[in-house]
């Protein structure tokens, strides 16, 4: 089991600094998740720790390609404003 | 010409709070602080409006996480064409930040201060931020450093902040409320989890507060900054500036809400309003009362390279900067000649004796008159149709003060030059021109050194009376000869109907 990191993602460093297992990478165009090394954090933390901070909704998803961070769960945004802006996708 | 300069905190006669101590000729915000204080803003272009005329600043964009979400902030936006807070086109390393500082130092001597300020929070990147300024104090000894920060981790890094001389910190507060905080942050990241909500914006709060406390407990300078947000926390600014006064904070910042469509944030696409000039003014007033305000600030990007309203990043960029050589030891003396220079240039300003307006003719009950100046390095100097930004004066018998800035190109021209293509933008079929005397609104008069025949007339229509008698004199020397000009006319007397001159 390990999560992924998405082509939404920002490169802002901020799931590198928090993560238990060093598991996250710098790469071209984003950062990546080793997945030999990710635990979902499971035994340290309650909740994955890159999905905790990540400020970019869409950018980290489980194994089925699930959001962990959903259109408008960090934002407020409503769904009806995301689809007007074409901010909106139902799954990666 | 001897002309009266006031400070620009509110007229003595609205119950201002520095009436006693001092600040009425001041030529900045800063003259009721203690010798020691201004000894230490004086060439600080971010503290003393004063100051932002001679000296530089420029910020590294070392410390791009965050820890909080705001609702006027994006994180995706990196557009260079923009110039608002949080905004970067390139990401530095600390190495590469400190090559960036040396070479800017050397090549802009009058640049005395660096700050980090993002684009996310710099103490949300503690290792980033203090490698950067632990380099610097080190190779740099003669740059002022500084540190911006939304407060959540500041309590635990207070100390490191003492330790590295870091001696002057603004801390973004914009409630003190945690139900106001609750509509302005969404989330925290906080021990591990993300809050949500109130409970998350009481945390901030308590962070805010104690990290200011600590601060100013250890003597450390700290600036408060707050965005203004109509129907938000207007009302409730008048209080957080009493709160953070009260906590030794010596100035307040108080800055216009941003929030377009286009830049995708929250209130930007849910249409919060932006505050107008006027409710800016009105609550900077209000507030100013409480404490010392701040009405220079430019609202400069996390990379800014100059002097305040001027960016000169472009000449910086990583691939600029390594080829160019850098002597450091020569470049120090070089630069210490040039702030002594500039520093006898202010106290000989500030020695001098100012006479009273009524002294100038001008008659006691005239009324204030607003005045936007096409100003550079604090004289009348350019083409209307080159200005950036207006800078905005008031002319009354107390004298002059500094209110604000205004700019004239509206951040992004659309989607077209910023990428992020899936927000379509809206409008913008107003002409420049138009718009530009818009951003005007409620000045009678505009000083600049030319004005072309088109906006003449414009401005003319739109009660804007144009003046370029005054290129390349001082700002305040020639905002005060056309006030008397209009007192002569008898336009300023109360009884007068006129309430436009133009």
């Amino acid at each position: 089991m390990a999560l992924q990191i998405t082509e939404s993602c920002v490169n802002c460093w901020a799931c590198v600094d928090v993560c238990p297992n060093d598991a996250i990478y710098q790469d071209t165009p984003h950062f990546l998740i080793d997945d030999g090394k990710c635990t979902e954090c499971l035994g340290d933390h309650s909740v994955p720790q890159c999905a905790a901070i990540c400020p970019i909704e869409m950018a980290i998803v489980d194994e089925l390609g699930a959001f962990l961070n959903p259109p408008g769960s960090l934002t407020g945004i409503p769904i009806e404003k995301l689809k007007e802006f074409g901010l909106w996708k139902e799954a990666a | 010409m001897e002309l009266p300069v006031i400070s620009n905190t509110a007229p003595a006669s609205e119950g201002g709070g520095c009436s006693s101590s001092g600040c009425g000729t001041a030529p900045d915000a800063l003259g009721h602080l203690p010798d020691h204080i201004r000894a230490k803003v004086q060439d600080h272009p971010c503290y003393s409006e004063e100051a932002h005329h001679y000296f530089a600043r420029m910020h590294v964009a070392v410390a791009p996480a965050c820890n909080i979400q705001c609702n006027y902030c994006n994180r995706k936006y990196d557009c260079s064409n923009e110039s608002r807070p949080g905004v970067v086109s390139e990401l530095l390393t600390p190495d590469q930040a400190i090559k960036k500082v040396l070479a800017v130092a050397a090549e802009i001597p009058q640049m005395t201060v660096l700050g980090i300020a993002g684009p996310g929070d710099p103490l949300a990147n503690p290792g980033r931020t203090f490698e950067t300024f632990e380099q610097l104090s080190v190779r740099a000894p003669d740059i002022k450093l500084c540190v911006s920060t939304n407060g959540l981790n500041l309590p635990q890094y207070v100390d490191r902040i003492a330790q590295h001389n870091i001696d002057h910190v603004t801390i973004t507060i914009n409630c003190v409320d945690p139900e106001v905080g609750a509509k302005i942050y969404p989330w925290i990241y906080w021990e591990n989890k993300r809050i949500t909500g109130v409970e998350g914006a009481r945390i901030l709060i308590e962070q805010q507060q104690k990290g200011l406390q600590m601060l100013t407990d250890r003597g450390i300078l700290v600036k408060v900054n707050s965005v203004l947000i109509p129907g938000v926390n207007d009302e409730h600014l008048k209080e957080v500036s009493k709160i953070v006064k009260a906590k030794g904070a010596f100035l307040h910042n108080v800055m216009p809400l941003i929030a377009e469509a286009e830049h995708g944030t929250y209130y930007g696409i849910m249409e919060q309003p932006e505050p107008t000039p006027e409710q800016l003014q009105e609550l900077q007033d209000a507030c100013a009362g409480d404490m010392a305000m701040m009405r220079h600030c430019r609202q400069c990007r996390a990379d800014a390279v100059g002097l305040l309203g001027e960016d000169r990043g472009d000449e910086f960029t990583l691939d600029k900067i390594d080829v160019m050589d850098v002597d450091y030891e020569a470049a120090m003396v070089r630069r210490k000649e040039v702030h002594n220079s500039i520093i006898e240039q202010l106290e000989a300003k500030r020695g001098n004796v100012k006479p009273k307006a009524e002294d100038l003719g001008i008659p006691a009950d005239s009324r204030p008159v607003l005045m936007a100046v096409a100003g550079k390095n604090g004289v009348v100097a350019e083409h209307f149709g080159h200005a950036k930004e207006f800078l905005i004066y008031e002319a009354s018998p107390a004298g002059v003060r500094f209110i604000s800035h205004r700019k004239t190109e509206l951040y992004c021209g659309g989607m077209d030059s910023c990428g992020d293509g899936d927000v379509v933008g809206e409008g913008a079929t107003e002409s420049l021109l138009d718009r530009n005397i818009r951003v005007l609104e409620g000045c009678e008069v505009v000083l600049c050194s030319k004005v072309g025949y088109e906006p003449w007339a414009k401005l003319e229509a739109a009660g804007i009376a144009p003046n370029g008698e005054h290129a390349m004199e001082p700002i305040e020397e020639a905002v005060m000869a056309v006030y008397k000009e209009i007192a002569v006319t008898g336009k300023l007397s109360p009884s007068s109907d006129a309430r436009k001159v133009a």
